[in-house]
């Protein structure tokens, strides 16, 4: 994907490099403030972006980039190295991607 | 957390739906700290949108568009039967309430939006269908509550949503 154009909504959590973590989220959902703790506790450094704290086309883009990898533009989508996709706070199939 | 909202507020709104759903026979979930995020997220949505859409859906702000998930959305009650709770959780079954099992994690069950504007001009289409019945027969989205009359009522007389929340039953 073209996530270089993202990089500008991204906020990024420093830790130990697994490969690109991204993690979208919503700033209002409990799911999603867990999964962001889960990766932080896991030490694991990880980018991530409101999409409902985004307007105008930033929001189109970023929304697009969900729907590309979820396409029923579900949160928290958690996108491991372009590659690996997990929807929902599913925190032991987390752990394994991170091989925590 | 964004938006400002007070913690009075909060917790006005978070009594409120723990008494209607008591009423209604609905139960909030028993994880306060977890409840109380999501009613500071509704209450987020209400200052966004004017309505207190699902904290854990990304809403349009077109409120037409939004109205399956405005709380409570369309999804819960069937979530609250597969799963023992809704999709974000603020509310859960009976026996989850108390710890009698864990809920599950559950899945989306909104269509993804090119579904949801098939579904909603099929909508249109059966609200326009001249029926052979004396009178329409409208459903509650949220509640499943079934009326015949010539326009559904102005609050579900079950779960208290608005006339928005009916479409044309038969």
């Amino acid at each position: 994907m073209r996530w270089r154009n993202i990089l500008a909504e991204m906020q990024n959590v420093p830790g130990e490099d697994r490969g690109r973590v991204i993690l979208y989220a919503l700033s209002t959902c409990g799911w999603c403030a867990r999964t962001k703790e889960l990766l932080t506790d896991l030490g694991v450094g990880f980018s991530y972006v409101y999409v409902d704290l985004l307007a105008g086309e930033e929001r189109d883009r970023v929304v697009r980039e969900v729907e590309h990898w979820n396409p029923r533009l579900s949160f928290p989508t958690v996108v491991f190295g372009d590659a690996k996709v997990i929807v929902g706070f599913r925190e032991d199939e987390i752990r394994e991607a991170v091989g925590a | 957390m964004p938006d400002a909202v007070s913690d009075g507020e909060v917790d006005r709104l978070m009594q409120d739906l723990a008494e209607e759903a008591e009423a209604g026979g609905y139960h909030l979930n028993p994880d306060e700290g977890f409840t109380c995020d999501l009613v500071r997220g509704l209450l987020a949505n209400r200052e966004r949108y004017g309505y207190i859409s699902c904290p854990c859906r990304l809403a349009s702000g077109d409120r037409d568009d939004d109205l399956d998930i405005i709380c409570p959305c369309d999804y819960r009650d069937p979530d609250l039967s597969d799963y023992g709770a809704c999709y974000c959780a603020l509310y859960v079954t009976a026996d989850v309430e108390g710890g009698e099992r864990a809920a599950a994690l559950v899945p989306e069950r909104r269509p993804p939006p090119a579904e949801r504007r098939r579904r909603k001009e099929e909508r249109a289409a059966a609200d326009r269908a001249p029926g052979t019945l004396n009178y329409p027969v409208w459903r509650c989205r949220v509640c499943g509550y079934l009326c015949a009359r010539n326009v559904p009522p102005e609050i579900c007389p079950i779960c208290r949503v608005p006339r928005d929340r009916f479409e044309r039953f038969m």
